[in-house]
């Protein structure tokens, strides 16, 4: 009796793996993913549809200007420029960043008037991993714009972001 | 932690210039997900938004997250109409406020 109830309960190494992925994908499904799991294109995408509110994404007008290759991930140089002539009637209103590799996909959200006179910010964003930033930036009218960036992070990135 | 906020303008510019706004605060922007050397969790702290005024009109503003770097460095312009102060606010995860003024003179 006792060696048939081994018999059934014992399991191949192959089958004990299959498993545990097994639970992990169920784990993934049911939205109970670690926090250390990092975010995807897709998260970076469902980000700027909430952020622009569902408006159409036109190409151009963005400039993103980052590093090709960094060995300072966590310390990023990221200058985001949007052509505008920022006049009291046509200004860009905000600009959205978001990441597509980092634990969670925002990163910031600037917002412009007309008294800045020029649509155009440098910062410091981290960066966990080699990844395309992705800028939109939103009009006043309404419309929105997007750009994107990509840097190599060559060292093991970190700095949490 | 000493937070020390640095606001940097020319002191001069012509009316309706456009200037260059550098600011910086030292601050450490914990994420909350950091462990320390006892393997316990770092609080999270960091700077959630950024304001910049002149003579009480708001000029640029920033929200920002987890993907912006420790002391928090933000380059923006500014056009200048007039003499007047530029005021920077830079608000903390709690509620605790950085303010910076820096002073400019429009010469003809």
């Amino acid at each position: 009796m006792t060696k048939l109830d081994l018999n059934t309960i014992r399991l191949s190494r192959r089958q004990v793996v299959a498993l545990g992925g097994g639970a992990v994908l169920a784990m993934a499904s049911m939205g109970l993913s670690p926090l250390t799991a990092l975010a995807s294109p897709k998260d970076a995408k469902k980000m700027l549809a909430d952020l622009v509110g569902g408006a159409a994404l036109n190409k151009g007008r963005v400039h993103v200007k980052l590093p090709k290759i960094t060995d300072k991930g966590p310390f990023t140089r990221i200058t985001i420029s949007v052509d505008s002539p920022m006049g009291a009637n046509d200004f860009v209103k905000a600009v959205h960043v978001v990441s597509e590799r980092n634990t969670l996909p925002e990163v910031a959200s600037f917002y412009f008037t007309p008294m800045n006179g020029k649509a155009e910010v440098t910062t410091r964003i981290r960066l966990k991993k080699t990844q395309v930033i992705v800028v939109v930036a939103e009009m006043n009218d309404g419309s929105a714009y997007i750009g994107k960036g990509r840097t190599k992070v060559s060292l093991g990135g970190g700095g949490c972001g | 932690m000493t937070s020390k906020p640095y606001v940097k303008i020319p002191g001069t510019a012509t009316a309706g210039e456009i200037i260059a706004v550098k600011t910086k605060l030292k601050h450490p922007m914990e994420t909350g997900w950091r462990q320390n050397k006892n393997g316990q969790t770092v609080p999270r702290k960091r700077i959630y938004k950024f304001l910049c005024t002149f003579n009480g009109t708001e000029v640029f503003r920033a929200d920002l997250h987890s993907g912006v770097s420790a002391d928090p460095y933000l380059m923006f312009p500014a056009k200048i109409p007039g003499s007047g102060v530029l005021r920077c606010t830079w608000t903390e995860d709690g509620g605790r406020e950085f303010v910076k003024d820096a002073e400019i003179t429009v010469i003809s």
